[in-house]
């Protein structure tokens, strides 16, 4: 959990580019996690994943200094993304760990991941199926345009079936919000 | 007045609901009574009572058999279901003048007295060691005429479903539309074992809770049980594969095939009014659309095309279109898809900035959903004509709702101190009745077509 400053300022300078890499590949449709507008990481959409994945990998160059900060292995050793109420956009507190595997992805092209998408209890059972969904695809995104394949990371949702806390309140929503990655 | 059934244990207490106030009544937990399975049945107590529900007295059918008391409570098991429908106010033996079991018997003068607009008589007969004939009389007391009469053979298996018929004929005859004690619920439970693990379960059960078997039991979660309008399978969604998946399940023979399990969600499955079509939403193309698959020729046909969540669709009565969840408008709403120009339009315009999992009603004159205000969830209900909006359920975290065959009642998920259980409510709100199982989790209900 400890990342030191420089890690930080480096996330964001990293964010800043993949922002604008994003920004100029594919339209934004607002806050609250809307740009989940038809993703499809499919074959139509190779040329704008590939020229993301190049940058990503130019990246990770500038990136060294926060491997020896915070090692790499303590970064993959982090496999659980939480989420806000009500959104699929990942925190910039996860970026680090997401350049982490998706560094880890991009140097064993024959390693899979599975990306578990969850919600908290509240609202109808099949919309938050839906909504689990949407989160592991925002981490696939992420990943892809970072530099993984997009076949090497599989999604799958759960929806609010299999929570970690199971207390009616904000503490156990908070936990139960999130993407679990499971190599 | 009359509320004899009403033990000690009885409080009263005014509540404010909606802006309507409502007497709340907690009445005598009903149907308890020791199942013949070790399974243990569901608990059910009425919260609140109509406006004016029909006094009537059950009185304990005669006994002709050779051991002292026949094998369930017939008489007991009809009053519980007329209490349930919220439309009856059904007396406690205990309070009864006299147990007449025989017309020329009753002194209709003693039960007009009390109120008692209808009496229920009759007798319970052994023929054989496993067969027993069932008579009874609903009668007037006012006009001391009887109203209608039946004498029905059972066996030991079915004497509780031929008490559900009896209360069904008595509720139909007196109120004017058809009930729904007959019917079976479907529903998921979840248990948690003492190391951690929980095991899932699809079960149905009578309406009563009573007779619950089990359909599917899996260490992965199940979800979304939908009967077919046959009553003969249900479909439902599996995660046994790591992975949403629908099935079709016989529940007489317990086989099934998978209907669905393609990369993606594959969730909420629902037949069309014919049984021929089954709705369902599939996210193979990117994000959740609604499909229809036709079950017999296996063409399928894509309904929606949005790049927003589009789920949870159910079918109106007459089969020509969908109502469904989309939150394409920014968050979830109810929306209504032709099904043959396959024009699109929003449904849902009330203050809620949540409104999710619509479900017809059979008449086809409502919508049931979940909404929000801010506020928790609870189960709001939509009428089309004229149009207007109404939120029927009052706790904070209310799902699932389900109506009952006979469009009159919704069933749905409540969240209490022990977890998720079952209640149900009159679609005009002022019926309320939780049914509590002993332990574990139980959710999603699914209520079942008519019996025939």
């Amino acid at each position: 959990m400890n990342i030191s400053r420089l890690a930080k300022i480096a996330a964001i300078v990293v964010l800043g580019i993949a922002v604008t890499a994003c920004g100029t590949s594919r339209k934004s449709t607002g806050d609250s996690g809307a740009e989940v507008v038809e993703q499809g990481i499919g074959a139509d959409e190779n040329a704008e994943i590939d020229s993301a994945r190049t940058r990503g990998i130019g990246d990770s160059e500038s990136f060294a200094g926060n491997e020896l900060d915070a090692p790499s292995g303590d970064l993959l050793s982090q496999r659980v993304i939480y989420f806000d109420y009500d959104s699929d956009s990942m925190r910039e507190e996860y970026r680090p760990i997401i350049e982490a595997h998706a560094r880890y992805l991009a140097s064993r092209p024959d390693s899979t991941m599975t990306l578990e998408g969850h919600a908290d209890e509240r609202g109808s059972r099949e919309y938050n199926l839906a909504l689990g969904e949407r989160r592991a695809m925002s981490i696939r995104r992420q990943l892809v345009l970072l530099g993984a394949s997009a076949n090497q990371v599989r999604t799958v949702s759960y929806g609010e079936e299999r929570p970690v806390a199971e207390g009616h309140d904000e503490a156990s929503y908070q936990v139960n919000r999130r993407v679990e990655i499971i190599y | 007045m009359n509320r004899g059934h009403v033990n000690k244990s009885m409080t009263n207490r005014i509540t404010a609901v909606a802006g309507r106030t409502l007497m709340m009544v907690i009445a005598c937990a009903l149907g308890w009574i020791a199942p013949t399975s070790a399974q243990e049945p569901i608990r059910i107590t009425i919260e609140s009572g109509a406006d004016a529900p029909l006094p009537i007295a059950v009185v304990p059918l005669g006994w002709r058999g050779n051991s002292a008391a026949p094998p369930i409570d017939v008489a007991g098991i009809i009053a519980a279901d007329l209490a349930r429908s919220g439309r009856f106010s059904p007396m406690a033996s205990a309070q009864m003048p006299a147990q007449p079991t025989e017309f020329a018997a009753v002194r209709f003068q003693d039960w007009q007295r009390l109120g008692m607009d209808n009496l229920v008589i009759g007798t319970i007969s052994q023929t054989q060691p496993d067969r027993y004939d069932i008579s009874f009389r609903l009668l007037d007391s006012f006009r001391a005429s009887q109203l209608t009469g039946f004498r029905i053979a059972a066996s030991t298996a079915n004497l509780r479903l031929t008490a559900h018929r009896i209360a069904d004929i008595i509720y139909e005859k007196l109120v004017g539309q058809k009930g729904v004690a007959a019917t079976q619920v479907a529903y998921v439970t979840s248990d948690k074992a003492a190391n951690g693990k929980r095991t899932y379960r699809l079960q149905v059960a009578d309406s009563d809770g009573f007779n619950a078997r089990t359909l599917l039991e899996s260490p992965q979660p199940i979800m979304s049980p939908a009967w077919a309008p046959d009553g003969d399978r249900i479909a439902y969604v599996s995660f046994e594969e790591r992975n949403s998946a629908i099935y079709l399940q016989n529940i007489r023979t317990g086989a099934r095939e998978v209907i669905s399990a393609g990369p993606g969600i594959n969730s909420s499955p629902a037949f069309s009014p014919d049984g021929r079509r089954l709705a369902m939403t599939l996210s193979r193309d990117g994000n959740p659309e609604i499909y229809v698959r036709d079950l017999t020729t296996g063409s399928q046909q894509r309904v929606t095309n949005n790049p927003a969540i589009d789920t949870e669709a159910s079918w109106a009565p007459d089969g020509q279109s969908l109502v469904f969840t989309s939150d394409r408008g920014g968050g979830p709403q109810i929306y209504e898809v032709n099904l043959r120009s396959g024009a699109q339009r929003r449904l849902t315009f009330n203050q809620s900035n949540y409104n999710a999992r619509p479900r017809y009603a059979p008449d086809g004159k409502r919508i049931a959903m979940v909404t929000s205000n801010g506020q928790g969830y609870q189960i709001g209900v939509l009428t089309l004509s004229p149009q207007s909006f109404e939120v029927v359920t009052t706790a904070r975290l209310d799902e699932s709702p389900t109506f009952a065959p006979n469009s009159a009642m919704l069933m749905y998920t409540t969240t209490g101190p022990a977890g998720t259980e079952l209640a149900a409510v009159s679609v005009d709100g002022r019926t309320r009745q939780r049914l509590a199982l002993q332990r574990g989790e139980v959710r999603e209900p699914a209520w079942g077509p008519f019996r025939e």
